[in-house]
């Protein structure tokens, strides 16, 4: 049985270590800020971190999650308290039917865990691997902005 | 002390004299500068051909920076002696090759001198372009001249003492460069000539296919037995070719042009960069070009061919729903791993098979001498170059630790080919994690 960290909180899986993450955070801890887009790996709705890196939840066996952290879009913050990028992406209004939106703020968030000041050329260029549908684009990259800054004080 | 005084004064003596001869004799004139030919000077056939040469010679590679614009310069390139940039060949007078007469533009691909008779480093590949012919050149100097002038200053090369004297190369040259154009070979067909004439002219096959020595000049005596491009492995293309099945003209060909190949998969790394350029010249210059290439021999006879593919079959990965519950889950277990992140694709009956992906017993990547392009291959993913279509694997670097990685390529190499083991598995993966994916 493999023991898994997300959010801080340790989970015993029941599922075979073969399993997707993704599935284990929706089916068994009922975590559904991650989304199953296309799985696989090509979409980015199922983006979680790693440590701090963002990845795809949906590829990735849990058996070789053991020991290692996760964290969800449901670790960053709260409805009451939302986390830094989760306020810009609200305060944006950057979402519009919403479904890549878990996985572009913790895109967002991974980037701004390894550069505090990214310019706009970075943001677009990290963001290339989660895809949007709506064409929020726009916001979306406003909002990542919008965090940067707010975490920069500028 | 006054003797010992006239033998130091002697040995300076000695080395102003030499120093002059050598500078004397490695010294090459300037071509006068010319006013940027006007686009109408050129034909519309020649602009074209030029540009079919330019995706041959797969020129924007090495001349465009990522992001930037086209043929402006700025591509970093790895030596093994420093970096060295693209030059900016867009007709821009001040940074690129606006004042540069097609006499210029001729000597730099033949005699690998720029207009002001500087030496260019070989990593620019005139040891190759020197074999390409008068009326190429002229036709591609027409397609460049005809780009957008863009204003872009290329960085300096980053070479230590004394490669960063650029008249050093004229002793590298003595020692490593044959001037001259392509000579067909009598003996052979007009394909196999025209072949031999863009994989060893501008298609420079060998700059990455060809074993270096130590001062990065191509072991030509070794053929082309596999080398490095850009932090890949270039497998041999001649008889000792990885591949367990070989190859015939039409699966190479279709390769070349960036086709889905059953035995051999689809180009990955730098490769990818090239077929797509290939698939945009005549057929006719890929089916040559793979006629030149097979007669290397890095084909295999029929029954060899059979017998590696029903081997192949025999070690497909196979896995019961029950067995799937009964890993342990090992984060060390190379098998658990593969069950977990790729068997889902890599093996018969896998749950998403959109694109039948190589069998991994006939892959290139699993059977070559060192585990270079399976590693960047498990870190980076498999992607189309960009703006094309072509199958896709995510990248699994951000995912698997390096002790994970290892043990999954371990197993891989194990399980699917038989082979012995690699070497250097734990270089190979911090290398290609410190590296960009392609």
């Amino acid at each position: 049985m493999i023991t898994l960290t997300v959010n801080g909180k340790t989970h015993q899986a029941e599922s075979d270590p073969t399993t997707p993450l993704l599935y284990v955070l929706r089916d068994e801890m009922k975590l559904n800020g991650a989304k199953y887009g296309c799985g696989l790996g090509q979409c980015g709705s199922c983006t979680v971190l790693l440590e701090d890196k963002p990845v795809f939840s949906c590829q990735i066996p849990i058996s070789v999650l053991e020991g290692r952290k996760v964290t969800t879009l449901e670790g960053l913050g709260t409805i009451d308290e939302p986390g830094r990028v989760q306020k810009a992406f609200i305060d944006e209004q950057a979402a519009q039917c919403g479904y890549c939106i878990a996985g572009m703020i913790m895109r967002s968030e991974g980037l701004l865990r390894r550069n505090a000041f990214p310019s706009d050329a970075e943001i677009r260029d990290w963001m290339q691997p989660n895809l949007c549908r709506c064409g929020t684009h726009s916001r979306i990259l406003k909002a990542v902005r919008r965090a940067a800054n707010a975490e920069s004080g500028a | 002390m006054a003797r010992f005084g006239r033998i130091i004064v002697g040995l300076v003596a000695i080395v102003i004299v030499v120093g002059i001869g050598f500078w004397a004799w490695a010294s090459e004139p300037a071509i006068d500068p010319v006013s940027r030919p006007a686009a109408g000077q050129f034909s519309k056939a020649s602009i074209a051909k030029g540009a079919e040469l330019a995706a041959l010679g797969n020129c924007q590679a090495c001349h465009t920076r990522p992001n930037g614009k086209a043929y402006a310069g700025g591509y970093p390139v790895e030596t093994p002696f420093g970096t060295i940039y693209g030059s900016n060949i867009t007709p821009d007078p001040d940074t690129g090759i606006g004042k540069w007469s097609e006499a210029a533009f001729r000597r730099s691909m033949h005699e690998g001198l720029r207009r002001d008779g500087g030496h260019l480093y070989p990593a620019f590949p005139y040891t190759h372009f020197t074999k390409v012919s008068d009326a190429d050149i002229k036709d591609i100097y027409a397609f460049l001249m005809t780009r957008p002038a863009v204003h872009n200053t290329v960085p300096s090369p980053d070479l230590p003492f004394p490669l960063d004297i650029r008249m050093v190369m004229a002793g590298w040259n003595l020692l490593f460069f044959h001037e001259g154009r392509y000579q067909p070979d009598g003996s052979q067909n007009a394909a196999w000539n025209h072949g031999a004439y863009i994989a060893e002219g501008l298609g420079h096959c060998a700059a990455c296919h060809v074993p270096m020595n130590m001062f990065g000049a191509e072991k030509t005596d070794k053929g082309y037995a596999g080398g490095n491009a850009a932090g890949w492995h270039a497998p041999a293309l001649d008889k000792s070719s990885p591949s367990p099945v070989g190859w015939t003209k039409d699966e190479l060909a279709g390769y070349l042009r960036g086709d889905m190949t059953p035995h051999h998969g689809v180009a990955a790394g730098p490769m990818a960069d090239v077929t797509k350029v290939l698939a945009e010249v005549p057929h006719a210059d890929v089916e040559a070009l793979s006629t030149y290439i097979l007669s290397k021999g890095a084909t295999k006879p029929a029954d060899a061919r059979k017998a590696a593919i029903a081997d192949a079959g025999k070690k497909s990965f196979q896995v019961t729903t029950a067995q799937k519950a009964n890993f342990k889950g090992s984060a060390k277990d190379g098998e658990a791993i593969f069950a977990g992140a790729c068997a889902s694709c890599h093996f018969d009956g896998g749950s998403q098979p959109f694109y039948r992906p190589v069998d991994l017993s006939l892959s290139s990547a699993v059977n070559a001498p060192n585990a270079t392009n399976l590693v960047q291959i498990i870190t980076h993913g498999v992607k189309p170059a960009a703006g094309g279509s072509g199958p896709i694997m995510p990248g699994f670097g951000d995912v698997l630790t390096d002790d994970q990685t290892a043990s999954l390529v371990g197993y891989v190499r194990k399980h699917f080919t038989g082979k012995p083991a690699w070497d250097h598995v734990d270089k190979a993966i911090s290398t290609s994690k410190e590296t960009a994916g392609q």
